[in-house]
């Protein structure tokens, strides 16, 4: 394609994409650096059904006049991405001169929400993203072998994870956990533990957001694979076949690096959505022991009575950079093979 | 055949013969929690809209969509049902107007005990008051020969003598989902050890202390009284444990009470459901609760027309003898002609008791929001109460230096 039918062809995606992603971001960006004005209170009398008391209420007229004056708030620089709550600078270099051995200071660092999150997102990411690769893959071949006439029923029912709303999928598994639902009963007889509860232990909610994650986005990968796997040409495989090849090395030295660029793109994909991993913890009703990235924004607009902006622009900002940091390896190798295809 | 034609004519004329309060004109959009009274009450209000537009959004996200929904200019509902904690945030970035001349001019029902004033200005009108209480089974009490218990120790010592009795695993349960909930439940307890959770003056928090372990202690030994999935279980959740019948003791919300007494659900244990007043804890006098009101604010963002309107449909309920009588086992309502019954023990009792009203603090719901994060570990045994309740103050601290409160 020329040069100059790209850009018009490109040209309103690109427009929309800066109108609705870039600029948002920008404006995130910006919010990140502010804090609210000092708060100015003051005493007054409060009273209700239940008593007279004398306490304390925003003062309304000098706060807005703060706030017409400098409507983004206080300049606050990097405070809000090193406070306690996000990077946590001063509270680490603490740790780091208090504690005796490394895993004291291991266990105080992962104590602190941002790292906390951190931690839950990265496992999560680095477990569901190659076996849902892996999964999908084989889910892929086995389809691809059995006979064409039942094939379209079998793909349905292997997308229907997919299909399925994640809230949905999360709230349905959530119930079947249930220390008395079918699978939370079942754990308890065969362990023998009438205590055991898979939603209260942390390792078990982990694992079984881990299992929802592998089973929700298995059927993206297998929709892409089983795709790529129609484009494999069959003379090199019969071709195999004659030579006496087994069918592993056939998939090994044939098939896989015909569809490797399929995979890279599959795994790209797969981390960014993993690394934004937030329905399964809304529908597990997990926040008290798994929170990702993308909850702790969450917890900043909504769970709070107060909205935190700055915390939750903070963070976002630094989910984006986690997304980045992590898909550079795979997007350094792609515009190597780029350039020397060239 | 005639005689459902005799009753609906019945009802037509039934409902609009008293319901007539000439409204005019503008709109009238109301923002509510989801529970029986308050749809009960907003219903009541509806029948005297007049000829104005009535929207109503029931949802119990409402602390969500709140402030987003006031902020805007116009704002998009008229009328917002607060409570004790969520008017916080409405007075702090200014979103709701005073109601005195509104009172003056429309609000002849209103008592004067119903009026939310704030450094003399009329902010709510408050129509019902809430609380969390004990609910006991009477059956099973009984058979074990156990008094009703009036503390949080007796509560526990009740409930494990249940569990050695071999009749309930989980004999006891309250709200603990981690969030909210949970930080609901610290704050009862806070309470009822007599701590303050701010440093006097300020908004230095304060509860890093004897006080705050022992509470923690307390919520600690409940939970391990409760089905182990206590972490994921709010208000809905324990109803439902209860009404299955794998609870004998319980705190929950006055105003659920009516549900849980109702005719769904096995009847042996509807009939043995019997409520009390809320426990007190750690050899203190007041009880571990808080006392709550529910009341209606006007939105600042509105035209007055519009906020006229409202008023008069709201206060046409937030004054209406016949509804808390017809809706008496509803909910404790505030407004005068209203009868207690049965049901509204919890209530009466925790007044008398002297509990105290939950905290209208501005930066109180900062707190409420880091408390219910960072206590979760302490319960599920990762960490000590010390730590807990020193990783709540750094949290709060953060989220409060950037609100500038600090």
């Amino acid at each position: 394609m020329p040069n100059k039918t790209f850009f018009w062809f490109f040209l309103p995606t690109g427009l929309a994409m800066i109108l609705f992603i870039g600029l948002p971001i920008i404006s995130t960006g910006i919010q990140s650096f502010y804090a609210q004005h000092d708060q100015v209170v003051k005493e007054v009398k409060k009273c209700d059904p239940f008593g007279c008391t004398v306490s304390i209420v925003v003062d309304n007229e000098l706060t807005t006049k703060l706030r017409e004056d400098k409507p983004l708030g206080k300049f606050n620089g990097f405070g809000t991405y090193v406070d306690r709550n996000h990077l946590a600078i001063d509270e680490i270099k603490k740790f780091w001169n208090e504690t005796e051995n490394f895993g004291a200071f291991v266990d105080q660092v992962t104590n602190l929400p941002f790292y906390k999150a951190l931690i839950f997102t990265l496992t999560y990411c680095l477990f569901v993203t190659p076996n849902v690769l892996l999964l999908g893959f084989i889910i892929a071949l086995s389809l691809n072998a059995v006979a064409r006439k039942i094939r379209g029923p079998l793909i349905f029912g292997t997308i229907l994870p997919m299909i399925v709303t994640p809230l949905v999928g999360s709230l349905v598994l959530f119930w079947m956990i249930d220390s008395q639902g079918i699978i939370g009963a079942n754990i308890q007889n065969l362990m023998n533990d009438p205590y055991l509860s898979l939603k209260s232990s942390k390792t078990l909610t982990w694992i079984t957001i881990i299992i929802y994650g592998i089973w929700h986005h298995s059927p993206f990968a297998f929709v892409v694979f089983y795709a790529a796997l129609q484009t494999v040409p069959q003379e090199p495989v019969e071709a195999a076949i004659i030579d006496g090849a087994s069918r592993f090395q056939r998939i090994k030295h044939i098939v896989l690096p015909h569809i490797y660029p399929v995979v890279t793109f599959v795994a790209l994909i797969s981390l960014m959505d993993n690394f934004r991993v937030f329905e399964p913890i809304i529908g597990f009703s997990a926040e008290g022991s798994a929170q990702s990235l993308s909850w702790l924004i969450y917890d900043n607009l909504v769970n709070e009575e107060v909205i935190l902006f700055g915390s939750a622009a903070a963070t976002s900002m630094m989910t984006i950079v986690g997304i980045a940091i992590l898909l550079a390896p795979v997007l350094i190798r792609t515009w190597k093979e780029f350039k020397t295809a060239r | 055949m005639r005689k459902i034609l005799v009753t609906l004519l019945f009802l037509l004329f039934g409902t609009s013969a008293f319901a007539d309060c000439n409204i005019k004109s503008g709109s009238i959009n109301i923002l509510a929690n989801d529970f029986p009274a308050l749809r009960t009450f907003v219903e009541t209000s509806k029948q005297c809209k007049g000829s104005a537009d009535f929207k109503v959004t029931h949802s119990s996200e409402h602390n969500k969509i709140a402030v987003p929904a006031l902020t805007a200019n116009p704002s998009e509902f008229s009328a917002r049902i607060a409570a004790n904690s969520s008017i916080v945030p409405l007075m702090n970035q200014d979103l709701i107007r005073p109601l005195d001349d509104l009172v003056k001019k429309y609000g002849k029902g209103i008592q004067d005990s119903q009026l939310i004033t704030i450094d003399g200005k009329v902010m709510a009108v408050a129509f019902m008051a809430n609380t969390q209480h004990l609910y006991y089974r009477e059956d099973v009490l009984k058979d074990l020969g156990i008094a009703v218990p009036k503390t949080y120790e007796e509560v526990v010592a009740a409930s494990e003598k249940i569990r050695a009795s071999g009749k309930m695993q989980y004999p006891y349960a309250a709200a603990y989902k981690a969030g909210w909930n949970l930080a609901e439940e610290f704050v009862n307890m806070f309470i009822g050890h007599g701590g303050e959770f701010f440093k006097a003056g300020g908004a230095q928090p304060n509860i890093n202390n004897a006080k705050g372990v022992a509470t923690l202690n307390m919520l600690k030994k409940l939970s391990e009284l409760s089905n182990p999935d206590y972490l994921t279980h709010d208000s809905e959740a324990i109803k439902v444990e209860w009404e299955s019948g794998n609870v004998a003791l319980m705190t929950l919300w006055a105003s659920r009470s009516g549900t849980l007494l109702d005719d769904e659900g096995d009847p042996n244990i509807t009939k043995a459901t019997k409520l009390t007043g809320p426990a007190t804890v750690g050899g203190g006098n007041i009880p571990a609760a808080t006392l709550w009101w529910d009341g209606f604010t006007l939105a600042k963002n509105r035209s007055d027309a519009d906020a006229e309107a409202t008023f008069r449909a709201l206060a046409h309920a937030a004054s209406n003898k016949k509804m808390v009588a017809d809706a008496a086992d509803q909910a404790v309502w505030l407004v005068e002609g209203f009868v207690p019954g049965p049901k509204s023990i919890g209530v009466i009792e925790a007044v008398k008791m002297g509990a105290k009203p939950y905290p209208m603090l501005p930066q109180m719901g900062l707190m409420h929001g880091a408390l219910g994060s960072e206590i979760v570990e302490f319960l599920q045994g990762k960490e000590s109460a010390e730590q807990a309740l020193k990783d709540v103050e750094a949290a709060y601290i953060s989220k409060a230096k950037e609100q500038g409160f600090l």
